[in-house]
């Protein structure tokens, strides 16, 4: 690595082409400004590396893209960030209820300040057996004078719980027009797993109404 | 003739047939010592505008209360400020120290890409207009003002923002293209343009210190400017990235931050540790202590620092596996660390020492930067952590961690090279005030944030209980001081560059190095034909 280098061999007055060659033995090896060629071979070495290097920044602008789906894949596999499902699934009915376990479930209900939403969830707390299939509603109101268009994203507090946390029916991110006014019961539909971790005593599940952007 | 600056430092050489003068010089040239002059020269002015927006905002935290200004322009003030030190001042001025310096290190005629250099300073201004031109238009009632969220820029506030927003987006572009291109020229220059016989492990370490750096930074740079790209697609066209009500994560926005963030101030240690061992050497007229560890060091830091970004995140809800993980991770790095402190000590040791003002400012980094790294092992703790974090220790911290590496660092290398740059020695007494004002201000500063941060004083915010009071008016007077100091380093430089006793090829006695070989001032072109190293 390092430039290439042209040298000459001096000897009185004469010059030959040599650098560590046989020719030289005896002579003194004398170092010249780079000629025109080799200032040339310089350049080409240069831009090479520097066009690689520019792929290498570039590839990683993608793995910065690529962190999005990532993200989502990594959360999914290990479970963390407590991501409940977002599409309601079947479960099977013969669940085994366990009845010698009680775990309490809470509901929260947000919406932005100022959008003019009542919403809230018809009972704040219960006491749920593990299997048990479990009804309740959150009920919406529209209390301004305009159409509301809005969808509700779903989130499970603590994160261990959220992956045992099923959901059968319900309402998240399905978009919701409420005409002005006009009051709505959105039902869900849930089981706590079984086989969720028995330190586990107080699952939450919180729901935030967003407006969608017209 | 007039003694304007242009015509203090080396004149554009008479060789060529068409040389510019004035205004064209600086625009068209591709000398790396220009390049490397215009680049300190953008950093030094930047260090000023972000310091002066600091001083605003300790001037309102003085006293309890709001006093001077409106949270709204407080938070402008915080954000700009940690914005243009970072990639205003800090990026900029380790970009001119190594374009000025690597080819007098590495016996190179110039850096391997001198048009790309060209480019890759004037990108620089530009891109600090986009990111002020906001604020200002805001005092003047034009505009929602500048970006306000923090340095950090966290959504789901950056996606709500006013179009101060989009200007930083567009300058963060920007600047991380302009680091990009310079890294680039760095890593094609330290690999092909050394002089013969000087193999890797027989360059200067101020080379293997950027060179660490620059691979760092073309790989994390890319990220931030896909980070943004995201936001900027999150606030004009639709997506959710990181908005919740489409199914997106505002943590997410914190991962891909600090993807970048963390071997951000990984990136702005290392040049300094190139530097250092320079200084260190030269005045203990000793060889450098553990050369083979310290480069393994580095490049220790440099493969640790990409691997945990999270510890930043401790609070956003990660699982206890995750912050055990990172903690332990992040407290690995203390061991490259220590490796490289127990070298520079050892290269202290038993040496003849001299404190002129570079050896001063070089030893201050290393006692300050220590209480740095030691703090930040407090905040590493994940169990401590939340107890901590977006606090005033915090921000003790990086300062504690950033200012006495990318600024007295930086000047210890100004300070040292100065005579090679100007051909005069500086004003030694001068010098050693500049130091000793700073090693008041910068601790009156920040001894007081540690203090009020382990109380429990958030940061960001411009008014805050009154029993953080008394801390918070020390801080204030000492940041102050602090800001003199550095209108006293610009005007040494200035006066070492139109006068002072003449300084040697070999400026320093112990000074070591291919730079010292060359004429004080360094001439236009330097090694056109290359030395044989043995």
């Amino acid at each position: 690595m390092g430039a290439p280098q042209a040298c000459e061999c001096s000897y009185g007055l004469e010059t030959r082409p040599c650098c560590g060659s046989s020719f030289c033995a005896g002579y003194l090896e004398v170092p010249t400004a780079l000629k025109a060629d080799d200032i040339n071979l310089q350049q080409q070495a240069n831009n090479r590396l520097a066009w690689r290097l520019a792929l290498v920044a570039l590839l990683f602008t993608g793995f910065g893209f690529a962190m999005v789906p990532l993200y989502d894949v990594i959360c999914r596999v290990t479970g963390l960030n407590g991501k409940t499902n977002a599409v309601a699934e079947a479960v099977d009915a013969n669940t085994q209820i366990d009845a010698t376990r009680w775990v309490k479930v809470e509901f929260l209900s947000h919406t932005l300040p100022g959008s003019g939403l009542e919403f809230s969830p018809e009972q704040f707390s219960m006491q749920v057996h593990p299997g048990e299939v479990i009804h309740t509603t959150y009920v919406v109101k529209n209390r301004t004078q305009h159409t509301f268009v809005g969808q509700a994203v779903p989130s499970v507090t603590p994160a261990v719980a959220a992956p045992y946390f099923q959901k059968i029916e319900c309402f998240c991110f399905s978009q919701q027009t409420l005409a002005a006014g006009e009051k709505r019961a959105m039902p869900v539909v849930f089981v706590v797993k079984p086989d969720m971790d028995r330190e586990v005593g107080v699952v939450t599940l919180s729901y935030t109404f967003y407006e969608v952007p017209a | 003739m007039a003694h304007d600056l242009a015509h203090e430092l080396p004149l554009a050489g008479a060789h060529d047939a068409y040389h510019p003068s004035g205004v064209m010089r600086w625009i068209q040239t591709t000398n790396h010592k220009d390049i490397g002059i215009m680049y300190l020269i953008f950093a030094v002015t930047l260090l000023l505008i972000g310091g002066a927006m600091i001083l605003a905002v300790r001037a309102e935290l003085f006293q309890p209360g709001l006093q001077f200004m409106q949270p709204e322009f407080f938070n402008q003030l915080i954000t700009l400020h940690g914005l243009i030190m970072v990639f205003g001042f800090a990026m900029p001025a380790a970009t001119g120290l190594a374009n000025y310096m690597l080819p007098l290190v590495l016996g190179a005629p110039d850096m391997a890409l001198p048009r790309l250099n060209n480019w890759g300073f004037w990108i620089l201004p530009p891109a600090a207009v986009m990111l002020v031109l906001p604020f200002f238009l805001g005092i003047f009632g034009i505009g929602p003002g500048a970006v306000d969220t923090g340095w950090t820029m966290y959504a789901p506030l950056s996606v709500q923002s006013g179009w101060g927003m989009d200007f930083a987006i567009f300058a963060v572009h920007m600047l991380g293209v302009s680091s990009i291109l310079g890294s680039i020229n760095v890593i094609v220059t330290i690999f092909n343009m050394r002089a013969p016989g000087m193999t890797l492990m027989k360059m200067p370490l101020f080379a293997h210190g950027f060179l660490v750096t620059a691979i760092l930074l073309i790989t994390i740079m890319p990220v931030l400017a896909g980070g943004v790209t995201m936001v900027l697609m999150d606030r004009h066209f639709g997506t959710h990235f990181f908005t919740a009500v489409g199914g997106g994560d505002p943590v997410l926005w914190q991962h891909i931050f600090w993807f970048m963030g963390h071997p951000e101030v990984y990136v702005l240690l290392l040049p300094i540790c190139g530097v250092v061992p320079h200084v260190l050497t030269a005045f203990s007229r000793k060889n450098v202590y553990g050369y083979k560890a310290q480069v393994y060091a580095m490049w220790g830091i440099g493969v640790l620092a990409v691997i945990v970004w999270a510890h930043h995140m401790f609070t956003s809800g990660m699982s206890v596996g995750g912050q055990l993980y990172f903690m332990y991770s992040t407290m690995l790095i203390s061991l490259p660390l220590a490796v490289l402190f127990f070298c520079w000590i050892a290269t202290l040791w038993r040496g003849s020492l001299s404190f002129e003002t570079p050896m001063l400012f070089a030893v201050g980094f290393i006692i300050l930067f220590g209480w740095g790294g030691l703090t930040g092992l407090v905040l590493a703790d994940a169990a401590a952590d939340p107890q901590y974090h977006n606090g005033y220790f915090l921000v003790a911290h990086f300062h504690y961690a950033l200012y006495p590496t990318t600024v007295m660092g930086a000047m210890a290398g100004v300070y040292y090279w100065l005579p090679k740059w100007t051909g005069h020695m500086l004003d030694e007494t001068l010098g050693k005030v500049h130091f000793w004002i700073v090693m008041v201000g910068f601790n009156l500063t920040f001894i007081p944030q540690f203090l009020v941060g382990l109380s429990g004083m958030p940061r960001r915010i411009p008014d805050y209980p009154l029993m953080f009071a008394e801390w918070n008016m020390l801080s204030s007077i000492g940041a102050f001081i602090l800001g003199v100091s550095h209108l006293l380093f610009i005007y040494n430089v200035i006066k070492c560059i139109k006068g002072g006793p003449k300084a040697e090829a070999k400026a320093w006695e112990g000074a070591q190095g291919l730079e010292w070989t060359v004429p004080s001032p360094a001439p236009y072109h330097t090694f056109e034909t290359q030395p044989t190293i043995e």
